[in-house]
């Protein structure tokens, strides 16, 4: 017989409902502007470690094809370029091969800029929205080096690959893995970093390594380049992303570029540029920081449940 | 064999790993916000029992095993083999020891019990959970001695030793779980 409930309660629906008033409120109270913007691009993302999915099928389409965004953030900095001001949006995103306890390949984002705040403001921002949320509570931060220092007894700009390598095989069982060091990086993060995470609360890390800066500024921070990102972690789950924003479009371009440079020799699919974006950040991006945060996730936290297929309505398994 | 990928591993999968056939436990990813997705894996390799966590990038993909568990009549062991028969086609199947591991301790004539066939052939075999067995040898039972308290080692026909009751006595037939070893009661001949 088919399975045609929903997977999450009536108590759920009811509190996803709540969340998303609150988050509202915690905006309009700041004169923050809800926006909208389209969920199919025609242009996707160059980073290799995400995979959009593609709508291929309608007239509309001309015959080409369009991706489902990944996260709203090329169309919301266009509308900054172009003098939005503060602005922030409640939309799906959707990211292929991503389905677990903590991952639907469709998901709700909640996605804001600041314009004159830097990484540290914001984090303080998302900090108050998650007490907002969840209830008043404390927050630390520590620096990606910090953590690293702290969980592995490494430096993680200095550790040469054998270090990173070895420190992963105390960890897991690694067969036949491979690859450089940002992937053992990533490694040690979830099979090391993350699980001490789930004991600390709410609690941010910042200060990435430049070669997984994304979208953030590089700054020079005690003799290394450091990309200005964060990660909100609320009890080892990993709950919001943020940069304080690249705003130089050379060097945003050199990015998407060097991203299709390492996907080509990964055997991925080059991705067109977002010229659209390119163009608005060389009119000029105002400074500005901007976060991402997994609405679906937050309410997981809130909700105590383990799995994010409770808080759904209707999972990828059920439609 | 179909090669399956990392996000349809689900429990009760059997993949080839690094030449053995293994048995998924356990499947779950995890992603750094930005970054490498991984699975991490608790498996059970089928040949030698052992039970660990193997790391894959997420999106590998590893070889379907033909591994199959059938219930199977046991009929005899010769001085290398054990053997069996399924009952619905009377095929036989030899088992070596290492396939037997410590089953044998378990398997009386006639009995059924699940025997994992890898690539057609025994790999590994799981007695039923409670098996009736004689006592071939028991230090004489203490007349009338029905009480609570005290054991005794009991020798049973395949070789096994039990502990049980004072009370029991050779020739009698037990009943055993064959999960722990231990003396479940007399069964009435």
């Amino acid at each position: 017989m088919i399975d045609w409930r929903p997977g999450a309660s009536q108590a759920l629906l009811l509190r996803r409902a709540e969340l998303l008033a609150r988050v509202r409120a915690f905006f309009a109270h700041r004169a923050v502007l809800e926006v909208e913007t389209p969920l199919l691009c025609s242009r996707g993302i160059t980073d290799p470690a995400i995979e959009p999915l593609c709508v291929s099928g309608g007239l509309s389409l001309g015959g080409s094809s369009r991706y489902l965004q990944t996260s709203p953030e090329y169309a919301m900095k266009r509308l900054l370029a172009a003098g939005s001001g503060p602005i922030y949006q409640i939309c799906k995103a959707f990211r292929d091969g991503e389905a677990g306890r903590r991952h639907n390949p469709e998901f709700t984002l909640l996605e804001w800029y600041r314009p004159g705040m830097d990484q540290h403001a914001l984090m303080a921002e998302v900090a108050a929205l998650v007490c907002a949320c969840l209830g008043e509570g404390p927050w630390q931060a520590f620096t990606y080096r910090a953590v690293f220092q702290q969980c592995l007894q490494l430096d993680p700009f200095t550790a040469d690959l054998a270090a990173l390598q070895s420190a992963a095989r105390q960890l897991t069982d690694t067969g036949s893995l491979a690859g450089d060091r940002d992937f053992w990086l990533d490694l040690l993060l979830t099979h090391a970093v993350e699980p001490w995470l789930a004991g600390q609360g709410l609690c941010f890390i910042y200060d990435y390594p430049a070669s997984q800066a994304a979208l953030a500024r590089l700054v020079e921070r005690d003799g290394h380049t450091v990309g200005e990102r964060f990660e909100l972690y609320i009890d080892g789950i990993e709950v919001a992303n943020g940069y304080h924003e690249l705003a130089d479009a050379a060097e945003q371009r050199a990015r998407f570029e060097a991203d299709n440079r390492r996907r080509q020799s990964m055997g991925q699919a080059e991705r067109p540029l977002d010229e659209a974006l390119l163009a608005a950040l060389e009119a000029g991006l105002p400074a500005c920081s901007g976060v991402a945060l997994g609405l679906d996730r937050l309410l997981l936290l809130a909700s105590g449940e383990a799995d994010i297929r409770r808080v759904l309505a209707f999972s990828w398994e059920r439609c | 064999m179909a090669n399956f990928s990392t996000n349809e591993f689900r429990p009760g999968l059997k993949v080839m790993l690094d030449g053995d056939p293994c048995s998924i436990l356990e499947n779950e990813f995890v992603k750094p916000g930005k970054g490498q997705a991984f699975n991490r894996v608790r498996m059970r390799n089928l040949k030698t029992g052992r039970v660990w966590e193997r790391t894959f990038k997420s999106g590998e993909s590893l070889e379907g095993a033909d591994v199959m568990d059938r219930t199977m009549e046991y009929l005899y062991n010769d001085s290398e083999f054990w053997y069996f028969m399924e009952p619905d086609t009377f095929e036989q199947h030899q088992a070596d020891a290492k396939a037997l591991g410590d089953a044998y301790l378990w398997l009386k004539e006639q009995d059924t019990c699940e025997v994992t066939l890898f690539n057609g052939t025994p790999l590994s075999v799981a007695p039923a959970n409670f098996v009736e067995l004689e006592i071939v040898e028991t230090d004489p039972g203490l007349k009338g001695d029905t009480a609570q308290g005290g054991s005794k080692p009991a020798k049973l026909s395949t070789g096994a030793v039990v502990k049980v009751p004072l009370f029991v006595t050779t020739g009698e037939v037990i009943r055993v779980d064959t999960r722990t070893g231990e003396y479940q009661n007399r069964v009435s001949k």
